[in-house]
C-alpha cells in the first residue's frame, strides 16, 4: 500500500492522449492502472478516476476515518460550499467541529461514486479504447461496483480499516454492500433512509425518469457530447418526477398548498399555475446544470440491481450478515414512503436474526424522504450517539493537537 | 459525559436485583428497556453483550444517545424474529403486565434465551387488596399510579398467580424476590412463604427456566 500523497496521485497516463489532471475541483487519484476494476456485469474498467472530499484530520493509526456515500443525485461535497452551485453541502447539517460527524474527532472521507460526473469516471469521461466520451459504452455499473471502487481508493490510502460507512438512500445501499464484501474492514455501519432491495415501486419511478432522458431528441442516443447538445428537457422532467417521490404528500400540502404561483387567479393555461409547479420546474432546471443525463441512466440502474440477499445471501438476506462483526445502526424516518420504515424493519428482522449488533429507530417527521437531507435534530442526536458508542466501545482516539 | 454519568448513577432498585441475577459477560437481551440505564449498567459494570427492544420512540432514542444496540419494536410483534437460545438471559422488566398474549411472550423469551428474568408489580400487595376492599373502587397505589381508564396495565396478576402459570406451563422457577415498597428485599432474613410475600410484597421479580 502507498502512503497518499495528492500531488504525486494525479498524474498523466502515458498510455493514451487524455490528461487525468484535467479532473475539477478537489482530490482525484487514479486507480486500476495495475489491476483493473472486474465490475460485475463481467467488464473490466481501468484506469479510472476517483474524486473524493476530505473534512478534518487522520489520526495516527488511521483508525478514525468515517466513510461518507451520497445519494443518487449528490457528489463528493458533503460539506462546503458546492462548486457550481454555490449552494452548501448536502450534509453540511452533519459534518464539522462539534456537529454529529464531528470532524475535531473523526476523518470524513466522501467519494464521488463510480459512472459520477463530479470528477469520479462516468459515462461523460472519454473512453481511453475511443479517444471519444464513453456515453453508452460506459459498462453498466452496481452498487457494489461502486463500493469495490471504494476500496480500492482506501487501499490506496492507506487504510486499514474504516470506522463507520454511513449514507442515506443509495448511500445506504452502500454501507450495506461495504458490510456484505468487506465485513472486516468496516467497524460501524449507519444506514439511513435505506432499503436492502429496490422495490418494484422503486424501479417504476427510476423507469419513468429515464424514459424521460431518452426521449429527449437532444439526448442523441447517449451521444449528444460529440453533438454539443444535452437532453435537459428529458433529465428536468426525470428530476421532477423523482423529487415528488422524496417529499411526504403533507410536505408538498405543507409547503404549496394550491398556492398559486405569482398570480391572483387561474390563468386557465397550461403555464405553472399552481406554486408547486413552479418548484418542481425550478428544481428540474437547476439540477441540469450540475449532473449528466447518462450519469443519471447508469446510477438509477445500479439502484434498481440492488438486491443485497439475492447478490449475497440466495435470496435469503439474514444470510447475508451471518457471523458479521459490523455493528449496525438503521434509522427511518416515519414519512418517507420510498424507502419505507418497513424496508428498514426487514433489515433489522434479518439482523436480529443472525444475532448482529443492531440499533434501530424511526424519527418522526412529515418530511418524506428528504429528511435525512434536512434539518432533523432528533436523527442528528441518534446518529451522533451511535457514533459516539461505537467510538467508545472501539476506544477511538480522538487526532492530538500536533496532527491537525 | 454528563448524560453517561447519569444513566450510570441511578438503576431503580428492581434493576439492581436483576443485575446481580447476571454473570459477567452474559449475552442478554432486554426486552423493554425503556431508556436503557439498566443496559448501560450491563453492558459497562459487567461487560455483557447487551440487546434492547422498546416500543417509545423516546427510549430508543435515549438508547441510541448511550451508544446501546437498541431497536425500535414491540415485544409481541419482534420477538419472533430472534434465534433460539441466542441470549443467556432475557429481560422483562415492568412488562408482563401490559401484554395482550403472555403464554406467547413468555414462550419467546423461553426459547430466545436460556433464562429468562421477569419483574412485575404485585396486584396482591395488602394496599391494593385494602383500597379495593374499603373504597369499592379500583385501587391507585405509588407502584399502580393509574387510574383504570389510562393505565397500560391490562394483566392484573399476583405473585401467586404467576408462580400458579409457570407451575402449569411446566416452567421452571430457579429464583423468586419480593421486593417491599421501600425497594428492598423483603423475604432477605429468611424464606417467608410465597402468601406472606404476596401481601407484602409491591413488586416480584422470577428467574424462571425450561432448562
Amino acid at each position: 500500500m502507498t502512503t497518499h500523497n495528492s500531488d504525486s496521485i494525479v498524474k498523466t497516463d502515458p498510455s493514451t492522449e487524455i490528461d487525468w489532471t484535467d479532473d475539477g475541483p478537489g482530490e482525484t487519484v487514479l486507480l486500476g492502472t495495475k489491476e483493473k476494476l472486474r465490475l460485475a456485469c463481467g467488464a473490466e474498467l481501468g484506469p479510472f478516476r476517483v474524486s473524493y472530499q476530505t473534512y478534518g484530520t487522520l489520526n495516527a493509526d488511521k483508525s478514525n476515518v468515517i466513510l461518507v456515500c451520497h445519494a443518487l443525485t449528490g457528489d463528493q461535497f458533503a460539506a462546503e460550499t458546492h462548486p457550481i452551485t454555490g449552494r452548501p453541502g448536502w450534509w453540511a447539517r452533519l459534518i464539522g467541529p462539534g456537529k454529529s460527524l464531528d470532524t475535531d474527532r473523526y476523518f470524513i472521507l466522501c467519494t464521488n461514486v463510480l459512472g459520477g460526473c463530479m470528477g469520479t469516471t462516468g459515462p461523460m469521461d472519454i473512453d481511453p479504447k475511443s479517444g471519444k466520451p464513453f456515453g453508452l459504452d460506459f459498462p453498466v455499473i452496481t452498487i457494489a461496483d461502486m463500493v469495490r471502487a471504494q476500496k480500492m481508493l482506501i487501499d490506496e490510502l492507506g487504510i486499514e480499516k474504516l470506522f463507520c460507512v454511513t449514507g442515506g438512500s443509495m448511500g445506504a445501499m452502500q454501507v450495506l454492500e461495504w458490510a456484505a464484501l468487506y465485513p472486516e474492514r468496516v467497524y460501524a455501519a449507519a444506514h439511513i433512509a435505506g432499503t436492502a432491495r429496490h422495490t418494484a415501486q422503486n424501479i417504476g419511478f427510476h423507469e419513468v425518469g429515464r424514459q424521460a432522458i431518452v426521449a429527449d431528441p437532444d439526448w442523441c442516443e447517449g451521444e449528444y457530447y460529440k453533438h454539443e447538445r444535452r437532453p435537459a428537457a428529458g433529465l428536468a422532467v426525470a428530476r421532477m418526477a423523482a423529487h415528488i417521490t422524496y417529499m411526504s404528500e403533507a410536505a408538498l400540502h405543507r409547503k404549496f398548498g394550491r398556492n398559486l404561483n405569482d398570480r391572483e387567479a387561474l390563468a386557465y393555461g397550461f403555464d405553472a399555475d399552481f406554486s408547486v409547479e413552479s418548484y418542481l420546474r425550478h428544481q428540474g432546471s437547476t439540477f441540469v446544470d450540475r449532473f449528466d443525463a447518462n450519469s443519471y441512466l447508469y446510477i438509477t440502474r445500479a439502484m434498481d440491481y440492488f438486491d443485497i440477499a439475492a447478490e449475497h445471501g440466495d435470496g435469503i438476506l439474514a444470510n447475508v450478515f451471518k457471523n458479521t462483526p459490523v455493528r449496525f445502526g438503521v434509522i427511518s424516518f416515519s414519512s418517507d414512503w420510498l424507502f419505507p420504515t418497513s424496508e428498514s424493519r426487514r433489515l433489522v428482522h434479518a439482523l436480529n436474526a443472525v444475532s448482529a449488533s443492531v440499533g434501530f429507530v424511526e424519527i418522526e417527521t412529515d418530511a418524506g424522504h428528504d429528511a435525512f437531507l434536512l434539518e432533523e435534530p432528533e436523527f442528528f442526536r441518534s446518529l451522533e450517539g451511535f457514533l459516539n458508542g461505537a467510538a467508545e466501545q472501539l476506544g477511538l482516539n480522538a487526532p492530538t493537537a500536533d496532527q491537525k | 459525559m454528563n448524560i453517561l454519568q447519569a444513566a450510570n448513577a441511578g438503576i431503580r432498585s428492581d434493576q439492581r436485583y436483576i443485575a446481580d441475577m447476571i454473570e459477567p459477560n452474559a449475552r442478554v437481551l432486554d426486552v423493554g428497556c425503556g431508556d436503557g440505564k439498566l443496559l448501560y449498567h450491563l453492558v459497562h459494570e459487567k461487560g455483557v453483550d447487551g440487546r434492547g427492544i422498546e416500543l417509545s420512540r423516546e427510549g430508543v432514542t435515549a438508547c441510541f444517545h448511550l451508544g446501546l444496540s437498541v431497536i425500535q419494536g414491540d415485544a409481541e410483534a419482534d420477538l419472533a424474529e430472534y434465534p433460539a437460545a441466542s441470549f443467556d438471559y432475557v429481560i422483562l422488566s415492568q412488562t408482563l403486565q401490559t401484554i395482550h398474549d403472555i403464554k406467547g411472550v413468555v414462550d419467546q423469551l423461553l426459547r430466545i434465551g436460556h433464562r429468562a428474568i421477569v419483574s412485575f408489580p404485585n396486584f396482591g400487595h395488602w394496599q391494593v387488596r385494602w383500597r379495593l376492599l374499603t373504597r369499592g373502587r379500583a385501587p391507585s397505589t405509588d407502584t399502580l399510579p393509574f387510574g383504570w381508564h389510562d393505565t397500560p396495565n391490562i394483566r392484573i396478576f399476583t405473585i401467586l398467580d404467576l408462580l400458579d402459570f409457570c407451575r402449569d406451563q411446566g416452567i421452571g422457577i430457579e429464583k423468586m424476590i419480593a421486593l417491599g415498597s421501600n425497594g428492598a428485599e423483603i423475604s432477605a432474613g429468611g424464606n417467608i412463604g410465597t402468601r406472606i410475600a404476596n401481601l407484602r410484597a409491591t413488586q416480584g421479580l422470577l428467574l424462571i427456566s425450561r432448562d
